[in-house]
C-alpha cells in the first residue's frame, strides 16, 4: 500500500529531518505512528501524500510516485492535517467544492457521521466554527472519502470527551480490508483499542514497525509488586498501583498492549526490544 | 467498555461475549452481531474483534456460516463454564490462596462467610 525507501529528506541544506528511511505499510490495518516532537512524523505524511518530495530515494504510494501527484493516485488519499485550513465556506459548499474529486465519496455517510458528531447544520461557516467542531467536519468528511489511504495528523486533538468514543466508533465502521488508516498520534489513549500496528520513529528514522499481533507475542506488559523479584524485565516504570513493566514473553500469554509503556521503553531499551523482532 | 489494565483486549472482548451467552442475551443456534457491529460498539478494531471470534470458534463457542454470519454454537453455555472454572483454577485461585495465607486466614472462617453469601443471594 505504502512503500517508503531509504528516503533523506531536509527543509534546510544544513539538517537532515529523515535519513535513509524505509518504511512498509499495509492496507486493512489502523497504523499508529509514533514519535517525540519535531522527529519528522508530520513530513513523512507529507512526503507519502506527494505534498513534499524526498530528496533521496524512494516512495510508492498506492502503485504511483506520490511526487507526480497523478490524479489516480490523489483521488485515493485523503490527508487531514493537524493545522486545518480556514476556508469561508459553508460545510455544505466545501463537501460542493472538495467531493467531486473523490469519486467513492458518500453524502449519506458524511451527513451520518456529522449527526453522530452532533454538528446538524451544514449550512455553518467552517471559518466560524471552534477548532475542535472543525476537526469533526473533517474527519467526518476524510472517512466519508472513502479512501484507499487515509493519513491523518493528531486527529483526537481538540476533540471533546464525547466525541472521542464517537471517533473511535466512527473509525471502526469505516476501515475494511482494502483500506489503510496512518493515525500520527500523542494521544495513545484515545487510540489504544482502534491502533492495530504500531510504527516509532526516533532520530530521523524508523525504529519499529510492527503489528500488535507480533508485539504481544513476544513482549509481555504487566503490572508487577514492588517486592516481586523478575528476570526478563526490560523496561519498568514506578508507578502508584505498582511496577509497570515490560517484559520478555516467555509463556506464550498474550497481554493487553500499553502503547504508552511501549513507546517509553522502546525510546530507553530500544537495542533490547528490537532485537526480539 | 472499559477494557481491563492487563488482559490482552481481544480475550476481554471474547469475555464479553461470554457474558452475553451465560446471561441469556444470545441463546444456542442465535445469530451474533457481526465484527464490524461489535467493533463499532465496543470502539475497537475490528480486526481485533475477529480475533476474538476466531479463538471463540476454535474453543466451539461460536460457529461461522460462510456469508450469513456467526452462531452461538450448540452447548456453548456448559463449553464456556468448562472454560472458566479451568481459567478461575488457574489464575484466580492461587492469587487467593496466596491472599488468605499471608493474611493468616482458615478455610472455617471462610466456610462461615461463604455460606452467608449463598444464603443472602438465593
Amino acid at each position: 500500500m505504502v512503500n517508503v525507501q531509504n528516503v533523506t529528506f531536509s527543509y534546510t541544506k544544513r539538517t537532515e529531518l529523515l535519513t535513509n528511511l524505509s518504511l512498509k505499510l499495509e492496507a486493512g490495518r489502523i497504523h499508529g505512528l509514533l514519535g517525540k516532537n519535531g522527529e519528522g512524523k508530520s513530513t513523512l505524511l507529507k512526503l507519502i501524500s506527494g505534498l513534499d518530495f524526498p530528496k533521496a530515494g524512494s516512495i510508492n504510494t498506492l502503485g504511483f510516485d506520490p511526487a507526480k501527484r497523478s490524479p489516480e493516485m490523489l483521488r485515493d488519499i485523503f490527508f487531514l492535517p493537524e493545522e486545518l485550513p480556514q476556508l469561508s465556506l459553508s460545510i455544505e459548499n466545501y463537501e460542493k467544492v472538495y467531493a467531486p474529486f473523490y469519486p467513492n465519496f458518500s453524502t449519506e455517510q458524511f451527513n451520518a457521521y456529522l449527526k453522530e458528531f452532533d454538528i446538524e447544520n451544514k449550512k455553518s461557516m467552517l471559518n466560524k466554527l471552534s477548532h475542535g467542531q472543525k476537526k469533526k467536519v473533517f474527519v467526518a468528511f476524510g472517512l466519508a472519502t472513502n479512501t484507499k489511504l487515509l493519513l491523518m495528523d493528531e486527529p483526537t486533538n481538540g476533540l471533546d470527551i464525547p466525541s472521542k468514543g464517537q471517533f473511535r466508533r466512527m473509525v471502526a465502521s469505516a476501515i475494511d480490508e482494502s483500506r489503510c488508516l496512518i493515525i500520527s498520534t500523542h494521544q495513545v489513549h484515545d487510540l489504544d483499542s482502534l491502533i492495530d500496528s504500531i510504527t516509532v520513529m526516533e532520530k530521523h528514522e524508523i525504529v519499529f514497525n510492527q503489528p500488535i499481533e507480533e508485539i504481544t507475542k513476544k513482549l509481555f506488559f504487566r503490572v508487577a509488586d514492588r517486592n516481586e523479584k523478575t528476570e526478563d524485565v526490560i523496561y519498568s516504570e514506578d508507578t502508584l498501583r505498582g511496577l509497570y513493566q515490560v517484559c520478555v514473553n516467555t509463556t506464550g500469554e498474550e497481554s493487553k498492549l500499553d502503547i504508552e509503556l511501549l513507546f517509553n521503553a522502546i525510546l530507553t531499551e530500544k537495542n533490547k526490544i528490537v532485537k526480539l523482532f | 467498555m472499559e477494557f481491563k489494565e492487563t488482559q490482552a483486549i481481544y480475550l476481554q472482548i471474547g469475555d464479553y461475549v461470554c457474558e452475553q451467552i451465560l446471561l441469556g442475551r444470545w441463546n444456542e443456534g442465535d445469530r451474533i452481531l457481526s465484527v464490524r457491529e461489535l467493533g463499532v460498539d465496543l470502539q475497537v478494531n475490528p480486526n481485533t474483534v475477529m480475533r476474538t471470534f476466531d479463538f471463540l470458534q476454535n474453543n466451539e463457542i461460536i460457529f461461522n456460516k460462510r456469508g450469513v454470519g456467526y452462531f452461538v454454537a450448540e452447548q456453548a453455555k456448559e463449553k464456556i463454564l468448562k472454560y472458566r472454572r479451568n481459567q478461575f483454577m488457574d489464575h484466580e485461585l492461587p492469587v487467593f490462596f496466596k491472599n488468605i495465607s499471608i493474611l493468616g486466614m482458615s478455610f472455617d472462617e471462610l466456610k462461615v462467610r461463604y455460606d452467608d453469601y449463598i444464603k443472602n443471594n438465593q
